[in-house]
């Protein structure tokens, strides 16, 4: 609980926490019926027998589920590198005082920006499917979609990098590109770091739409396994419980970035209104 | 198939976006509301249910929330209509709305913290209750304040319904696919008019929040 949303209510008294008690106690039976509800369906249709578990005790079952993890992952590290690629040249790009630069960078990156992931990983599977396959397909659709996000947030970065750093840079006798590189890249990178790892488990999260162009990941093997074992529900919350600890680990990974690097840097950490790890969606 | 069953076919995608989108809307908002509600409410209970509900939706990825809907609700025994398309329709709008929901919270709960402290302890000081003063004097603030984030998660669900393809439902995106599959000579148009649908939508979509943000937005 952050300080600002305490002051809602009252330090209670003795009345107002008897009320509290009842109240919890009718909250919490609501929810129970309502979870309850939800098993006793489940179990009736027989998804939450043993016998429906019991795959995934085989090892080659944990193999086909590592190995769909393994190819989720995958994806998701080539096409993070390669949309950080594309996030630094489209920020430049941008910042180009030449209108003949910065106007197309922008007219392509609010194109690619403006149109859903899966229509560009569509796009390429039918355009170019057959002779890059799916695995190249998620990766550029991912990679173009999501460049153009972190190029944005890399502007965003390299905006708020205090003027007198850029003047300082020249006033040593640094050319323009080493002030890019060696001034204001360094520091835009590190006070966006969270936002960027935040749209790196966007990334991660978007990965999953591979299976609808019969990329094998870690989606395409629990609806595989449901279907071959009639055991749907399993497959899925094992499925969702992979899919959650990666994420997981991912955000704690951005969290102690942001501790870490909160001094280092004199643009404001996630700057310009773009900040923290819980606005990214999509 | 001709230029005017092609465009007929696109119209069709197009209202079957909108409609989702437009439910979708409603349905998030309201749900996200009431979960950013039961965030900051004085019942831990609630707080904790809450909170772990969008921390275990918000970390999943929206198709392994649709694929929950598609296939988990129907052991439910919660179906809507007699037809397999509007059953479709309904799941694809619970999956969004469950999954939109919790980034509305968000949003909604740092909003909630924008707004000055001494206004709610000038509520209750009055004497108001924590639902009064939560619905009547933070929240109507809380909204206007947020108004721009809230745009960006909208119009990231707009682009989001069309994963909603991949499971049965009529919309843009499948019927790309089902124009393309008829007419294999025009892949390029075709994804180009439907990249072009989108950008449209999501442009009017933009409009809309500039709009209300201009009207509405609190500045402190």
């Amino acid at each position: 609980m952050s300080a600002p949303t305490q002051v809602l209510f009252d330090e209670p008294g003795p009345k107002a926490r008897r009320n509290n008690i009842v109240f919890s106690i009718v909250s919490a039976i609501v929810l129970l019926a309502l979870v309850a509800f939800v098993i006793w369906k489940f179990a009736d249709a027989g998804q939450l027998e043993a016998e429906k578990w019991y795959p995934f005790t085989f090892s080659q079952i944990q193999l086909v589920l590592l190995e769909g993890m393994v190819a989720t992952l995958k994806v998701a590290l080539v096409a993070s590198v390669l949309a950080m690629i594309v996030g630094v040249v489209f920020a430049l790009l941008r910042l180009s005082n030449k209108t003949a630069i910065s106007l197309p960078g922008t007219i392509v990156l609010e194109f690619f920006r403006g149109v859903p992931v899966l229509l560009l990983i569509f796009a390429m599977f039918l355009i170019f499917g057959n002779s890059i396959g799916p695995f190249w397909s998620v990766v550029i659709g991912l990679t173009l979609y999501n460049g153009m996000v972190l190029a944005e947030i890399i502007r965003a970065g390299i905006l708020a990098v205090p003027t007198g750093q850029r003047e300082a840079a020249m006033a040593i006798g640094l050319r323009p590109g080493q002030v890019m590189v060696q001034v204001l890249m360094p520091q835009a990178l590190r006070a966006m770091m969270p936002t960027i790892i935040a749209q790196i488990v966007v990334l991660l999260k978007d990965s999953a739409l591979g299976f609808i162009v019969t990329y094998q990941d870690l989606l395409y093997q629990v609806n595989l396994i449901g279907r071959e074992y009639r055991n749907l529900l399993p497959t899925f919350l094992v499925g969702a419980v992979l899919f959650i600890i990666i994420n997981l680990i991912v955000a704690g990974i951005a969290r102690w970035l942001e501790k870490r690097l909160q001094r280092k840097t004199t643009a404001p950490s996630g700057a310009a209104g773009l900040s923290g790890t819980t606005g990214a969606m999509d | 198939m001709d230029f005017l069953q092609l465009l007929e076919l696109f119209l069709s995608g197009i209202w079957g976006t909108v409609r989702l989108f437009t439910v979708a809307l409603v349905g998030s908002l309201l749900l996200g509301t009431l979960l950013a509600g039961m965030r900051v409410s004085p019942t831990p209970i609630l707080r904790i249910a809450a909170s772990t509900y969008i921390n275990v939706v918000r970390n999943t990825p929206l198709t392994l929330v649709m694929f929950f809907c598609a296939f988990g609700l129907p052991f439910l025994d919660i179906r809507f209509g007699s037809t397999s398309s509007f059953n479709s329709f309904v799941y694809a709008t619970i999956a969004l709305t469950a999954y939109t929901a919790c980034f509305v919270a968000e949003t909604l709960k740092s909003g909630i913290a924008t707004v000055p402290v001494g206004q709610a302890e000038a509520a209750r000081a009055v004497g108001l209750t924590f639902s009064q003063t939560l619905g009547q004097v933070v929240l109507p603030q809380a909204f206007r304040t947020v108004i721009p984030p809230l745009g960006s998660v909208i119009i990231a669900m707009l682009k989001n319904t069309s994963i909603a393809s991949a499971f049965n439902n009529r919309e843009l995106i499948s019927a790309m696919r089902n124009a393309i599959e008829v007419r294999g000579d025009l892949v390029i148009p075709l994804l180009f008019g439907t990249a072009l649908a989108y950008l449209i939508l999501a442009l009017i979509l933009g409009r809309v929040f500039d709009h209300l943000e201009k009207k509405l937005v609190i500045l402190r």
